[in-house]
């Protein structure tokens, strides 16, 4: 198993071509950042008003932790049919199922990051005359963002994952390799894909554990040290 | 100046939480609004700053009707100190004690010197200058919540139970310091508590609050403690613990008040 997937790696043919590993990583990763985008533009403005103000908090949890339980493939084949998008469109349910996917972990991200801001650390920026703008920006946000990047870190992997199911419906992107595989039985080609999801997946995480350290600020990390 | 003219806070929910109350506060004077919690002391403190609108009359600074006023611009202008510090927990002491000016548009070093300045005047060493506000102990973050207080040179200070959440030692000193300060810088000060010896020992006049800010009995500390008004501030003062007598134990003059407890001993001055 591993001689044959050694070899299957090993083949220069893989490295390039429209059907080569970078081709696919490239277009894996780019349908993955559009969803991430999009949702990100949903999520991050909403969970930042959520946050801030305290309200609609409930209804959000409600739909999200209902969205999260749609079943993608489904979905994505109902949206297929339902639209009735033809092969140049396919893009565009395949990007709604991830974007289905992203909005929920970025929101609670995004609230759950500014309600953990201490009430008298808002007040006390409210009574020495911050303005609403100045409140969120200059006290939530920083005090936020380590956990707005856990969010983004829990949205990437999952999307990062499903992506593939755009090969299900022609797309390209690592998922190829297994649906391609899984019409011929190649389990080599299959593992083969699955291991650069994988790869793909644990190396985004990584390098967005490293961006949250990074954005930490000092004072708060060290109030964490404390704590724990 | 302070004037609170005839104000009243109704919330929606039927509480009256502020009922008729009017008070002049002279200028680089201490004023302790004294009471039980809920009992509208705090919402009077936040009218200044319109942290609350009252839902009738006015509150005046120098005349002016803080109605009038952008509530941003006014924050800046009057010093606040809270119970919790509040301080930034992302931004250094130093950061911290500049917030206000930086809020101005003003850093620098200027800003930096006129920072570690407000420090020393809170016996804050400026080596914590460059720590956060996790690595103080809670008496050490107060300090810094008064520095910021008065970073932006304000003429009106409101302290709400400022040295409340910290250990008695530590406020007693928080207390003295506080003392020195205002010889120092003489602020108008409108200081909430429910501590009867913080507010006889700070302020140069108290107000005994009961339920709605009704003002039970209002004069000098030394009065409030001696010539209790009526049963309510008598009760609220310490009852029983302020009416005490002497009784020669072992040849021992010793303190005792009236429901028997030991409280001192008489020395000679």
């Amino acid at each position: 198993m591993i001689a044959a997937l050694a070899q299957w790696f090993g083949d220069a043919s893989r490295w390039a071509g429209a059907d080569g590993i970078p081709q696919r990583l490239v277009e894996h990763l780019a349908y993955s950042a559009l969803a991430l985008a999009i949702a990100a533009l949903i999520a991050v403005p909403l969970g930042l008003w959520i946050g801030h103000t305290g309200k609609g908090e409930r209804i959000v949890v409600l739909l999200s932790s209902g969205l999260r339980s749609l079943p993608t493939l489904g979905l994505l084949t109902f949206l297929v049919i339902v639209l009735d998008v033809s092969l140049g469109q396919v893009l565009i349910p395949v990007t709604v199922v991830l974007t289905i996917l992203a909005v929920p972990p970025l929101l609670a991200g995004c609230y759950s990051g500014l309600q953990a801001v201490p009430r008298e650390v808002v007040q006390a920026a409210v009574a020495g005359g911050h303005s609403t703008t100045q409140v969120v920006t200059a006290v939530e946000l920083p005090n936020a963002l380590p956990m707005m990047i856990a969010g983004l870190r829990s949205a990437a992997l999952q999307v990062l994952a499903t992506t593939s199911v755009a090969a299900y419906v022609g797309l390209g992107g690592l998922g190829r390799y297994l649906f391609d595989a899984l019409g011929v039985q190649d389990y080599t080609k299959m593992l083969a894909g699955a291991l650069l999801i994988c790869a793909l997946a644990l190396l985004t995480d990584g390098l967005l554990a490293l961006l949250q350290r990074l954005l930490t600020p000092a004072g708060v990390r060290l109030e964490r040290a404390r704590n724990h | 100046m302070i004037e609170f003219d005839h104000v009243s806070k109704h919330y929606d929910d039927g509480t009256l939480a502020v009922d008729d109350f009017s008070l002049t506060v002279p200028s680089h004077s201490c004023t302790v609004l004294l009471g039980s919690s809920g009992c509208g002391k705090t919402t009077l403190l936040r009218m200044v700053n319109r942290m609350v609108d009252p839902t009738a009359g006015r509150v005046l600074i120098d005349g002016e009707d803080v109605a009038s006023l952008e509530p941003v611009a006014l924050r800046r202008r009057i010093g606040y100190v809270m119970q919790h510090a509040g301080l930034l927990p992302h931004r250094t002491i130093v950061d911290n004690v500049a917030t206000v000016p930086r809020l101005r548009g003003r850093r620098g070093p200027d800003e930096r010197r006129r920072a570690l300045e407000l420090m020393e005047l809170v016996g804050l060493p400026a080596s914590m200058a460059r720590r956060y506000p996790s690595q103080l102990s809670g008496g050490q973050q107060q300090r810094v919540g008064v520095a910021r207080a008065l970073a932006a040179d304000p003429n009106i200070l409101l302290m709400d139970e400022p040295f409340g959440a910290v250990d008695p030692v530590v406020r007693q000193e928080l207390q003295q310091e506080l003392l020195r300060i205002q010889s120092e810088l003489a602020k108008t000060i409108i200081f909430v508590t429910h501590d009867v010896d913080e507010a006889v020992l700070l302020g140069d006049e108290v107000l005994v609050l009961g339920e709605g800010a009704r003002v039970e009995q209002r004069g000098a500390g030394a009065d409030i403690l001696l010539e209790p008004v009526n049963d309510f501030v008598r009760e609220f003062v310490g009852g029983t613990r302020r009416r005490l007598h002497v009784e020669h134990r072992d040849g021992v003059p010793t303190v005792v008040d009236a429901a028997g407890a030991i409280t001192g001993r008489l020395v000679e001055q």
